[in-house]
């Protein structure tokens, strides 16, 4: 599914930094991994990368058999479209938008018809425990509400895989937990291959394997 | 399409203020040039409608001042057209050129009815002037062949000298077939112009062969029209002109290439050259307009960029879900268009209107200009065309004013986008 080689990446405003210095990684078709490692060590930097939305500087990238490398903006769009849920920290739904708005988003750039699109919203929504949510805004929603719009919103579209940055980081301990057990059902019912970065080392005890990154590089996997 | 609208929607309604302050600006733009245009038109109506009282295919000779010595005579001498200039005119020399021709004939007289009189220019006429001068004949005939013929005493009149002999309230219709007295003989009035308001001299029309024989001018006449085709372009004009001069400055004694001993109005090469200015003026008016409308252009392409510096992070999560970039300038520049199409045309309909208060008031102005009275603005409007055309132009600046701001969200990469706040 995810096959990385000798990734490298430099970022080079004002002072170079030399972020990732190689890294190595196979991830399977249905695995429920995470990353973990200190603050600044790399984490983000390798999620996004796999997501497409930031560009690697030397090795290769192969998702799904596809080497993804100089893609147009508007491949790499598809991409994330059609293959990648993403889940962040910071929820990032959009304010002026409601729950199902949200949610169906990312089957209007499909182009999905307004109707259909509304449906199957509604039905994730309704999976995920927010039906009577559908017609709010973020603003008026607990961190786990919009958490569970977001995952909603990443599963729509049916992808191959799912990328969380730090998912349960702004969440209390409780709605952590209830969040964890809901993508570990997910990967578990749906076969969406999981991958969670995190610091949280009990969040990370509960999936399947655990890597470990470090300055840059694969230090335990 | 209506999700497009609503995303437009839903991002207008954030910024009202904003985005009305800068729409008014294009408002203004828009409310300017149709005003600017309805104005030209305005000017170049009332300009065409003093210029156009004559066939526009015609030339209008008369006798002038000889500006060189030649063939032993001095300069400075004086040339009236007689009989013979209308038989050259007429002639081998300009056949296939020159179609009718007519001549004039007159002198100052007084018409007189009862105790009442008027004094005018009498003016012997041929039936054919009235089409190539564009005579506005309104009540009864014109001159016809038979009146030549027969010498009939019979006078065309306009308006403001039948009111003055018959009194301000006649009914014009029922003078027709009265009789009036000039050089001490009757006259019957047989038709009435609309009186010209840019002359007061009061002119009036009979036979030319009546007024010829009773004034005894001989062979002289006055001037001579002429209606022509096959002279396409101010050269050929030209040229045409210039051989005419020289034919007819011989049979005078005047140099060939005399400039003044004779003079030719040629309405023809005039048209052209007014609808050339008109076309000058209108253009000219178009790029005041458009100026005035880029100021507001700049305003939308200056919020639009604002608003997408604000709503960066918000792009990087479509980003993130899938929008390509296409996506992303779409909802900026369909936003740009509908901005400056819906204040454009309230600037349109506002400008439309103020066309039409400016009919109503100063479009039947008449202002006196040098002793002749002049309209200076007639049906200052603008038409369908003009505003189609406005149309096109505010869509057209709509997408140029969201071009940069487009640009500028697409290029931001996905990730520095959602990192963004
Ligand atoms: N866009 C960027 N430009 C420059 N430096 C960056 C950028 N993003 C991250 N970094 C730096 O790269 C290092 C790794 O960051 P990150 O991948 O976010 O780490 P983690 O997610 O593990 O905390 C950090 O030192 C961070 O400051
Ligand atoms: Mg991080």
């Amino acid at each position: 599914m995810i096959e990385l080689k000798d990734i490298n990446k430099t970022y080079n405003n004002g002072q170079p930094l030399h972020v990732l210095k190689g890294i190595d990684l196979n991830i399977e078709q249905g695995e429920f991994v995470s990353i973990m490692g200190a603050s600044g060590s790399g984490k983000s930097t390798l999620l996004n990368i796999l997501g497409i939305l930031d560009n690697y500087d030397s090795g290769t990238y192969h998702l799904n058999g596809t080497l993804i490398k100089n893609l147009t903006e508007k491949q790499a769009a598809a991409y994330r479209n059609r293959m990648i849920g993403f889940i962040f920290q910071s929820f990032n739904l959009i304010s002026f938008k409601t729950a199902v708005e949200n949610v169906e988003l990312p089957l209007f750039y499909q182009g999905v018809p307004r109707r259909k699109r509304h449906e199957l919203a509604m039905q994730y929504l309704e999976k995920l425990g927010l039906r009577d949510w559908a017609q709010h805004y973020p603003n008026e929603m607990s961190g786990g509400q919009k958490q569970r719009v977001a995952i909603a919103r990443a599963l729509i579209t049916h992808p191959q895989i799912i990328l969380a940055d730090e998912p349960t980081g702004a969440l209390d301990s409780k709605t952590s937990k209830e969040v964890m057990a809901l993508l570990k059902e997910l990967n578990r019912t749906e076969k969406i291959t999981m991958v969670i970065v995190t610091h949280d080392s009990g969040v990370a005890a509960q999936t399947d394997r655990r890597i470990h990154i470090s300055d840059g590089l694969i230090v335990n996997d | 399409m209506k999700d497009l609208f609503v995303e437009i929607w839903e991002s207008v309604r954030r910024n009202k203020l904003r985005t009305c302050l800068t729409g008014l600006a294009v408002s203004w733009g828009i409310f300017m040039l149709i005003v600017l245009l309805g104005a030209g038109n305005g000017l170049l109506n009332a300009f065409s409608e003093q210029g156009g009282t004559f066939a526009t295919n015609s030339m209008m000779v008369g006798g002038g001042w000889t500006s060189k010595p030649y063939d032993g005579l001095a300069q400075g001498r004086r040339i009236v057209l007689d009989d013979k200039d209308i038989e050259v005119t007429r002639g081998k020399n300009f056949k296939g050129i020159v179609d009718k021709v007519a001549s004039t004939v007159g002198a100052s007289d007084t018409v007189v009815l009862g105790t009442k009189h008027v004094r005018g220019y009498i003016e012997g006429n041929f039936p054919a002037r009235m089409e190539m001068e564009k005579i506005p004949l309104t009540h009864g005939r014109f001159i016809n062949d038979k009146d030549i013929t027969d010498q009939r005493k019979v006078v065309v009149l306009p308006d403001n000298m039948i009111r003055i002999l018959f009194g301000e309230k006649v009914d014009l219709a029922s003078v027709i077939g009265k009789r009036v007295k000039i050089n001490n003989l009757q006259f019957q009035i047989v038709g009435i112009v609309r009186a010209n308001e840019m002359q007061d001299n009061n002119l009036f029309y009979a036979p030319y062969t009546t007024v010829k024989t009773i004034y005894a001018k001989g062979k002289e006449i006055d001037d001579l029209t002429f209606t022509f085709h096959g002279l396409e372009t101010e050269e050929e004009n030209e040229a045409f002109e210039k051989n005419f001069k020289a034919i007819i400055n011989k049979l005078h004694r005047a140099a060939p290439d005399d400039e003044s001993a004779i003079w030719i109005w040629n309405r023809f090469t005039q048209n052209m050259q007014m609808n050339k200015a008109s076309g000058i003026l209108t253009i000219a008016l178009w790029v005041l307009g458009i100026f005035t409308l880029l100021g507001g252009i700049v305003g939308v392409s200056n919020i639009m960029l604002i608003t997408v510096k604000e709503r960066t992070h918000e792009f990087g999560i479509r980003k993130a879900i899938g929008a390509a970039p296409g996506d992303i300038s779409k909802l900026i520049i369909t936003e740009s268009i509908v901005i400056t199409a819906f204040f454009g045309y309230i600037g349109m309909v506002l400008g439309m209107v103020a066309c039409e208060i400016l009919d109503a008031t100063a479009g039947h102005n008449v202002t006196e200009v040098m002793g002749m009275q002049m309209q200076l603005l007639k049906n200052p409007t603008v038409g369908v065309d003009v505003a189609l055309e406005a149309t096109l132009l505010l869509i057209i600046a709509g997408t140029i004013a969201g071009f940069f701001p487009a640009r500028k969200a697409t290029k931001v990469r996905p990730i520095e986008a959602l990192n963004a706040n």
